[in-house]
């Protein structure tokens, strides 16, 4: 029961987030230098036009009431429609959202599933060959730029090996490339984590309480150092995840894939507010609502978290 | 399997176990001897860094990996040579033949396991031929020996007390029903009411499974009041050992010993104030040629800084010091 209170209590805690992306967003959007009634005619409408059409979209009221106006719409789910396109916002997002959620989930995947094992083995067999070698794994994944590698990847895969596809969408191997590059730097941190994480672990004196017992190695690691290591890393995984969100800006104009990322950066390049500003706020709840799952997982993982407090 | 019953439960002799880290060898237990009988109580006391653990963990051989390395010696337990045998034998004896207590309750269990699940390990490891049933009934009925209510063995360890984390972490150490107990240092963590009632509970126990225990501690008071004999250990040699009569009785003693005793206030004596120990525990990392005690013994001679003493014995009572020599008494 109190997993749905807290499940509320949390989502309520979103409201007053959003508020303060949108306020921030939204004066700066304000200052800057552009006439959206303009935009929308072009440039050859007349002066009598452009007033009009201000009036229309609400622009002659003072920035208070704009703001205003805008939240009540949002509390509606009314984002408004692109200075642009004049599509309906929320439309366009929830269009363009599965390749990016995709994109995201893939590239946190495969880190995950191959980052935690690494960095678990690498901390059993500490100062080995094979620990080492991630330890030097990781710093190239850190301190790679994802476009750099993605350029990379671009050239081996497909130019050389004409294995995959270099840019679009439509299959699942067009998912590949850019879900590498993208998990490239989740991986790195999961390594990295894990294995801080599980050396912390092995330490502990209950790990010894175990082999004191007759617990062999092997099953001390996998049956009381796993579990106590992950605590950590699972938030670093939600973190990663919206990470890759946020990141998909990059990796999807590179490899042309219509998700939100090259949505957001056409919108800025073309000044086109409600798209910003409607992106920003449904990727703020998608972040939180996972920031949610997050640590509702790791209370189960972890019975001292109290949600209750 | 055949076994040795007529001799002593454990038996170590001449142990060497050497610490390797970056900065320094050190010399941990350096030619240690004893004996242990079944179902007996002995106390292991020294000051911290001994090698009261280190004994311990020689023998379950649970010394830091890579650091920690038996460099000579045998032990051996019911006639087996424990330095000798695979890791699938010393697995099986491992909570099964001897169990350990370790000294803080607070970090021996794992936090994200029932207490439950933690005891009933032992005898998942141990016991493979019980039926489930069966187990849970024996860690219901463990858990009620030693003072918690049955129906809270689906807590997890932070729900627990000190105190009862200390029963949880004795439960698992003795539902196996081993022959010899290692505790190190039980109480130590815990405040002096709980500290009572635990060795209270511990003593009841060994009578009732007719487990021999050695008690590792630095609380003489704890030993007079728990156990048989007392092993006293400096430099990570035994140097003196004997009943708790003989030791405790002032007549004969370790100069080292004797300074222990010297740190208990008594309550009939007008003394006002302890006679502490001058300086510090020998530094580890050197071997010394003569008696490890010597820089700080009070009776110091010529001989102690040039050779070992060989133990001296009368009744049992075993002391290694030059004072007492063949010539002296």
């Amino acid at each position: 029961m109190y997993l749905v209170k807290y499940t509320i209590k949390r989502l309520l805690m979103l409201i007053p987030v959003i508020l303060g992306v949108t306020l921030i967003l939204y004066f700066v959007l304000e200052l800057s230098p552009s006439n959206p009634a303009l935009q929308i005619l072009g440039a050859d409408a007349s002066a009598e036009q452009i007033a009009a059409l201000e009036h229309e979209m609400g622009l002659d009221q003072p920035i208070i009431v704009q703001y205003v106006r805008y939240i009540l719409g949002v509390l509606r789910l009314d984002f408004g429609s692109s200075w642009v396109s004049g599509y309906d916002v929320l439309d366009t997002f929830m269009l363009r959202l599965p390749d990016t959620l995709m994109l995201a989930f893939t590239a946190t995947l495969w880190a995950v599933a191959l980052g935690i094992p690494i960095g678990i083995y690498a901390a059993v067999k500490q100062y080995g060959v094979f620990d080492y070698g991630s330890m030097v794994l990781t710093m190239l994944l850190f301190s790679m730029p994802s476009f750099w590698l993605a350029i990379l990847c671009q050239i081996l895969f497909c130019l050389v090996l004409h294995w995959l596809p270099a840019t679009g969408v439509g299959s699942l191997r067009h998912f590949i490339l850019p879900a590498l590059v993208l998990g490239a730097n989740t991986l790195a941190s999961m390594i990295r984590m894990s294995r801080t994480s599980m050396l912390d672990v092995l330490r502990q004196d209950y790990i010894r309480t175990a082999r004191a017992k007759g617990a062999s190695k092997a099953a001390a690691i996998v049956h009381h150092a796993v579990g106590n290591s992950l605590v950590p890393v699972i938030t670093q995984i939600g973190i990663s995840f919206a990470g890759c969100i946020g990141g998909a800006v990059v990796t999807e104009s590179i490899f042309t894939i219509p998700g939100l990322g090259s949505m957001l950066i056409n919108a800025v390049k073309a000044r086109d507010v409600p798209v910003v500003m409607g992106t920003v706020i449904l990727v703020a709840i998608i972040v939180g609502v996972i920031n949610l799952v997050v640590d509702l997982v790791c209370a189960k993982v972890d019975p001292r978290i109290d949600l209750a407090a | 399997m055949e076994m040795d019953r007529s001799g002593a439960l454990l038996e170590v002799e001449g142990l060497h176990v050497r610490y390797k880290t970056k900065s320094a060898e050190v010399y941990a237990l350096n030619g240690l001897d004893l004996r242990v009988e079944r179902g007996e109580k002995l106390g292991l006391v020294g000051e911290t860094g001994a090698g009261k653990t280190t004994l311990a963990l020689s023998i379950l051989r649970l010394l830091p990996e890579r650091v920690g390395e038996i460099t000579a010696g045998s032990i051996r337990y019911e006639g087996e040579q424990l330095l000798e045998q695979s890791e699938a034998y010393m697995l099986g004896l491992r909570g099964r033949r001897i169990s350990m207590i370790f000294q803080d309750p607070m970090t021996s269990l794992n936090p994200i396991k029932t207490v439950g699940e933690q005891i009933l390990e032992v005898l998942d490891l141990h016991f493979p031929g019980l039926s489930k049933a069966e187990k849970l009934g024996r860690v219901a009925r463990m858990l009620e020996t030693v003072g918690i209510p049955a129906s809270r063995g689906g807590d997890f360890p932070y729900q627990f007390s000190g105190g009862m984390k200390q029963r949880i972490v004795i439960a698992m150490a003795l539902i196996g029903e081993p022959e010899l107990l290692l505790a190190d240092e039980p109480t130590t963590a815990l405040d002096v009411t709980i500290q009572a009632q635990i060795l209270e509970m511990m003593s009841r126990l060994r009578e009732e499974y007719g487990t021999a225990v050695i008690l590792i501690t630095h609380d003489l008071g704890v030993v007079a009041e728990f156990c048989d004999r007392v092993a006293v250990v400096y430099g990570g040699r035994i140097v003196e050992q004997g009943s708790v009569e003989q030791v405790f009785a002032r007549g004969m003693n370790h100069p080292y010993t004797e300074g222990l005793l010297g740190c208990i206030p008594e309550l009939d004596s007008r003394a006002e104030r302890l006679t502490p120990i001058p300086g510090q525990m020998a530094d580890p990392t050197v071997q010394p040629k003569g008696c490890s005690f010597a820089e700080r013994c009070g009776r110091c001679m010529e001989i102690c800084r040039t050779r070992q003493p060989e133990p001296f014995e009368s009744e049992g009572h075993s002391i290694m010091c030059h004072l007492y020599g063949p010539g002296e008494v």
